[in-house]
């Protein structure tokens, strides 16, 4: 009997060996993981931290490197976003909502699904060629905020269509159920409870995606983006009639990638320092982004768990 | 697979031509609902439900009973064409014809919508909506067009003294339906399907995921509603089944085995095989 127990408990202290070689090799491949990155930051902030100042976000670029600023290039990140945003989101959230609710399960939508978990993988510079063929030249919208606009919601609209698509899977049938029992048509089912009950998931794809867009350079440069611009697009809103204008969207343009871009190609260490000082911006936008994504998730799953 | 569908619509006309009730059935003087003549259901291949014809009574409780996968909920799931959301390879065969107006609720020509405008259903787990306890009771009002506040208002308080939980939430109607017990949910399922004055309501094993107090709740509940509404409810427990139901409909296989008056079922069954699940040798 007490030979047993101890067999017994050989048996386990040996499973239990596995438990903590398990844990450092676990530690090891986080921390290899979580400290390149801090490592990474914190030379990009060593670098950047004397140029960030007020100066620098209001500032045009410039040929001295202490006078040169991000103002075009941040401008012209927060336009091309907005832009990409407005039609990323409707498309995408209506191509997931017809994907799961309306399209009957067949060939065709298989294949669609197929293309669409693939597309998500095309390399970026992929989508630039494309948008230079078409947006560029055969819809001659030119080298500007429309054309890279268009390009980047193109990029993100798999991201946002599988996102919407994991959203809407969530919802346990029951749901559908009751609101069809009630007699609810199809699109009042969508309207009153798919939509709403996605709406944390579906953002925090949203904002995945945009947090992508706003990093991506090669689609950019391959569309003709400028990499020295000294003036702003024209204001989407005025103080003279008509109020809105539209001006904007075929203004040339620069990303804060390819101002980064640019100021890293340059020899003089000073204009290295922009470029560290651009990275932490950028770098800034994207952890706000993904902090906002996160939040969101943590919002709407507090006020609904099924 | 073709001599079998021969088979089945065969049957279904001798059946028509026989008389659509079966035997055991002598209530003069109560008016019919709904009734099944010869209803067939196909999962693709797999047929479900084989000619089950058996009347439901207006004002009255009708439990289904049967072992698990003897078809009592796809019976049951024909009344609101539930299946209609399901793959587009199941078909019915037979027809449901609801009373008064004697249609053929099954037919291509009517609307599943309009049917389910019609006829109320509860599940077998309480479905509420992730929103408040309010909006869960308007939402089927809402579906039907109800604009006025002060109506809406009116139909959710009524619809929840009928389901007697008025006296629970009244004082938090904007609550999230989530924060209630398991039983106060069902019951606000169960008023949210009464809100909108069905002709019929279902019930899908309405008790199956609650506690035993929850559960002598909503079968008081269900014997005052058949005042209002005629009931159907698919039961797996038996003693449930004797406790709140009028008419008792034993299913074995797809197929209806035994319908009488529930005394007469529980206690002179006809049928060795309905006499076996109630003794409990089976099932």
């Amino acid at each position: 009997m007490t030979q047993d127990m101890q067999q017994i408990r050989r048996l386990v202290a040996r499973g239990k060996q596995w438990d903590k070689v398990f844990v450092i090799i676990g530690l090891i491949c986080l921390m290899i993981g979580v400290l390149t990155l801090a490592v990474l930051l914190a030379g990009l902030v060593q670098d950047g931290a004397g140029r960030l100042n007020w100066d620098f976000f209001t500032s045009f670029p410039s040929r001295r490197a202490e006078n040169a600023g991000i103002l075009s290039a941040i401008v012209g990140s927060s336009l091309v976003m907005l832009l990409t945003a407005i039609t990323a989101i409707p498309l995408g959230v209506a191509a997931g909502v017809y994907l799961e609710e309306y399209a009957r399960r067949n060939w065709v939508t298989e294949i669609i699904e197929i293309n669409v978990n693939n597309l998500a993988g095309v390399p970026s510079i992929i989508y630039g060629l494309l948008a230079l063929g078409l947006f560029v030249y055969a819809l001659d919208f030119g080298q500007s905020i429309l054309s890279a606009g268009l390009t980047l919601a193109l990029l993100i609209l798999p991201i946002i269509i599988v996102a919407t698509r994991e959203a809407i899977r969530s919802i346990p049938s029951s749901i559908r159920e009751g609101a069809y029992a009630l007699g609810a048509t199809r699109w009042q089912m969508v309207r009153d409870h798919i939509i709403p009950y996605s709406t944390g998931g579906i953002l925090t794809g949203v904002i995945i995606g945009l947090a992508r867009a706003i990093g991506e350079t090669a689609p950019i440069i391959t569309i003709g983006a400028l990499t020295f611009i000294a003036f702003l697009p024209e204001p989407p809103i005025s103080a003279q009639f008509p109020f809105v204008s539209f001006e904007w969207l075929k203004s040339p343009f620069t990303v804060m990638p390819i101002q980064m871009f640019n100021w890293m190609s340059r020899p003089q260490a000073a204009f290295q320092e922009n470029a560290a000082a651009a990275g932490v911006v950028l770098v800034v936008m994207t952890l706000v982004m993904n902090g906002a994504a996160i939040w969101l998730r943590l919002r709407y799953r507090k006020r609904i768990k099924w | 697979m073709v001599s079998e569908m021969n088979d089945a619509s065969m049957g279904r006309n001798m059946n028509m031509t026989a008389g659509s009730l079966p035997p055991g059935v002598s209530t003069p003087g109560q008016s019919l609902k709904a009734e099944a003549r010869a209803l067939d259901f196909y999962y693709g291949e797999v047929q479900a439900l084989r000619s089950v014809t058996m009347p439901i009574w207006e004002h009255k409780v009708t439990a289904l009973i049967g072992p698990s996968g003897c078809g009592k909920s796809t019976f049951l799931r024909c009344f609101n064409r539930m299946h209609d959301l399901g793959e587009v390879r199941n078909r019915y065969g037979g027809e449901i014809v609801f009373q008064p107006d004697g249609v053929n609720i099954l037919a291509k020509s009517v609307d599943p919508i309009e049917v389910r405008m019609r006829i109320g259903m509860v599940f077998q787990k309480p479905n509420p909506f992730p929103k408040s306890i309010f909006e869960n009771i308007a939402y089927g009002l809402r579906v039907r067009g109800e604009r006025n506040r002060s109506a809406m208002a009116d139909k959710v308080e009524q619809a929840l003294k009928d389901a007697s939980l008025w006296e629970e939430v009244s004082d938090r109607l904007q609550d999230q339906a989530f924060n209630l017990s398991g039983g106060q949910q069902q019951r606000l399922c169960i008023a949210r399907a009464l809100a909108t004055a069905p002709e019929l309501l279902l019930f899908d094993e309405p008790t199956s995921a609650l506690d035993p107090n929850a559960t002598a709740n909503i079968e008081d509940l269900i014997n005052r509603l058949k005042d209002k509404v005629s009931i159907l409810i698919v039961t797996h427990n038996m003693q449930q089944a004797a406790r709140v139901s009028d008419y008792t409909a034993f299913m074995y296989l797809g197929e209806l085995v035994e319908f009488g008056d529930t005394n007469t079922v529980f206690t002179n069954p006809r049928s060795k095989q309905t006499e076996d699940y109630i003794t409990g040798r089976f099932g």
